[in-house]
């Protein structure tokens, strides 16, 4: 096998006395889908700052396409071809929905995103460019979004509980919209609570249970029951 | 009657000065949520700055601009990265001690490189020449500084509204974790708007230079007015600024008509009116 275009070893991650990871270790290779799953506090979106730079690592415990990242800054690791969907969507409020995705398109490494690509990807985002990003609906929101981060063209994209708070009609749509989006080679992480949202988009997944992997696999290959103990903790 | 306009009219090209302190503190306050003490005593510097290069090649305030500005830019941004970007955080405390610390060391340093004489900057014909207009005579230099602020707040608010700086400065003023995660670091923003407060700094230094004289010690009060005129206009809007500067400047000129004892007092009235009338400022920024 190829070498892995994301790879964690031993990582971990405190805030203040509390330490929130405790040697992960997970190996990604490009084009892979990643669900990555747990129980509210397991240390997803920790996962998600870890790797993209908002919160510092040792050098070695993230590597992106084999260079040591995990000391760079997140503007830094943006650069590198690394992009996060935060959660709550977290648009900025002042700017306009054109203005949030041409913020996106700050990093603009060589690709098949632009404005014209995402507006084909979300048309109801064309109609609305103009309007604040904040009067939009939830899944418009969050629309803008996955948008913004697609603009930089990155390799690794990473989802952070990207259904939280939306009607499951709305949460339909946007993980329809996925295959469009990762089938171009992109590599992808998908945190979710909605385990079989996860499930149904990815190739293996990874569970996480107080800041440690309980389970990991191939996605066909886990069942119900494993998937049950790893993230409640109980026995199986 | 024309006597009463008259006065309105000079309190107006007056506030187109305190607009110039002011903008400075806005546009830092706005980015990065940083209220700096020593705003007033860069404006000093600022027109020491300009005393100096006059002085050295003989030129015109105006021309003195030409450098005072990127040098003020220059010093600006390396203040920010060297040492008011370890002060920002949740707490709010720490940038305020250290920016009036920077105060006391600027005044200093005034006072030892420059002595306490109080010092102007000669701008030749420009500083009497006037125009009548109606029966009111109206001075070139107060025209031309009202007319630099309002080109100047124009000019800032295309910038934040239209260039992708400005986007990058309303991003890291929105939320700078996420701003980072966009590829901006914030570190370099900050310096940048630090950099440009410190330009506008360097206009209003200058002209403030030409027309009044100053020594190391004013800084604080060129300070209290910039403030007074962002909070009267409503933080964060730099049209309010102007506003606010022009509310300012009215109600000391109208107090110094009154009695010339009174204009300092009847601008800090009028700053206390606004102030329990609309907390908030007559134009508070609106939230789109």
């Amino acid at each position: 096998m190829s070498d892995p275009i994301l790879s964690l070893s031993k990582l971990d991650a405190h805030y203040g006395d509390f330490q929130a990871l405790y040697g992960v270790d997970m190996d990604i290779h490009a084009g892979e889908v990643i669900a990555i799953i747990g129980a509210n506090g397991a240390g997803k979106s920790t996962l998600m700052r870890s790797i993209s730079g908002l919160m510092p690592n040792a050098p070695e415990q993230v590597r992106l396409n084999g260079e040591p990242i995990g000391t760079l800054r997140a503007d830094e690791v943006a650069y590198r071809g690394l992009a996060l969907v935060p959660e709550g969507r977290q648009l900025f409020p002042s700017l306009s929905v054109e203005e949030n995705l041409m913020l996106g398109g700050k990093v603009a490494r060589p690709g098949p995103w632009s404005l014209t690509a995402v507006y084909d990807l979300f048309p109801v985002l064309k109609e609305r460019r103009k309007q604040a990003s904040t009067s939009l609906s939830g899944g418009q929101q969050q629309m803008v979004a996955i948008g913004r981060a697609l603009m930089a063209n990155p390799e690794v994209i990473l989802f952070d509980e990207i259904s939280l708070g939306l009607a499951p009609v709305i949460i339909k749509t946007i993980y329809d919209a996925l295959p469009g989006i990762i089938g171009g080679g992109m590599t992808a992480l998908v945190v979710e609570q909605d385990i079989s949202k996860a499930l149904e988009v990815s190739s293996r997944v990874f569970c996480l249970q107080e800041g440690r992997v309980s389970l990991s696999g191939k996605t066909g290959d886990v069942t119900r029951d494993q998937i049950t103990a790893a993230y409640f903790g109980v026995a199986a | 009657m024309i006597e009463w306009t008259g006065v309105i009219v000079q309190g107006v090209l007056l506030g187109g000065l305190y607009a110039l302190f002011a903008a400075g503190l806005s546009l830092i306050f706005g980015v990065m949520r940083l209220v700096n003490i020593a705003h007033g005593d860069l404006i000093i510097l600022a027109a020491y700055l300009g005393l100096s290069t006059t002085m050295m090649f003989g030129v015109h305030p105006f021309a003195a601009a030409l450098l005072v500005l990127p040098v003020m830019a220059v010093i600006g941004y390396v203040l920010q990265r060297g040492i008011l970007n370890q002060t920002l955080g949740p707490d709010i405390l720490p940038p305020l001690l250290v920016t009036f610390g920077l105060s006391v060391i600027i005044q200093n340093a005034l006072l030892e490189g420059y002595t306490a004489d109080p010092q102007k900057l000669s701008a030749g014909a420009i500083e009497t020449a006037s125009v009548s207009m109606g029966g009111l005579t109206i001075g070139i230099l107060p025209l031309l500084t009202f007319g630099i602020a309002v080109a100047v707040i124009a000019g800032l608010q295309w910038m934040f509204y239209s260039t992708a700086l400005g986007r990058g400065f309303r991003a890291v003023s929105d939320n700078q974790d996420i701003a980072q995660l966009m590829g901006l670091n914030k570190a370099h923003v900050f310096g940048l708007a630090m950099a440009l407060a410190l330009a506008v700094t360097g206009i209003a230094g200058i002209l403030l230079g030409i027309r009044t004289s100053f020594d190391p010690s004013i800084g604080g009060g060129r300070l209290i007015f910039g403030f007074e005129a962002v909070i009267i206009g409503g933080l964060g809007n730099l049209w309010g600024t102007l506003a606010g500067g022009v509310i300012l400047g009215v109600a000391q000129t109208i107090g110094a008509k009154i009695d010339p004892g009174w204009q300092v007092l009847t601008g800090h009235i009028a700053f206390l009116v606004v102030l329990a009338v609309r907390p908030n400022g007559l134009f508070p920024r609106v939230q789109h």
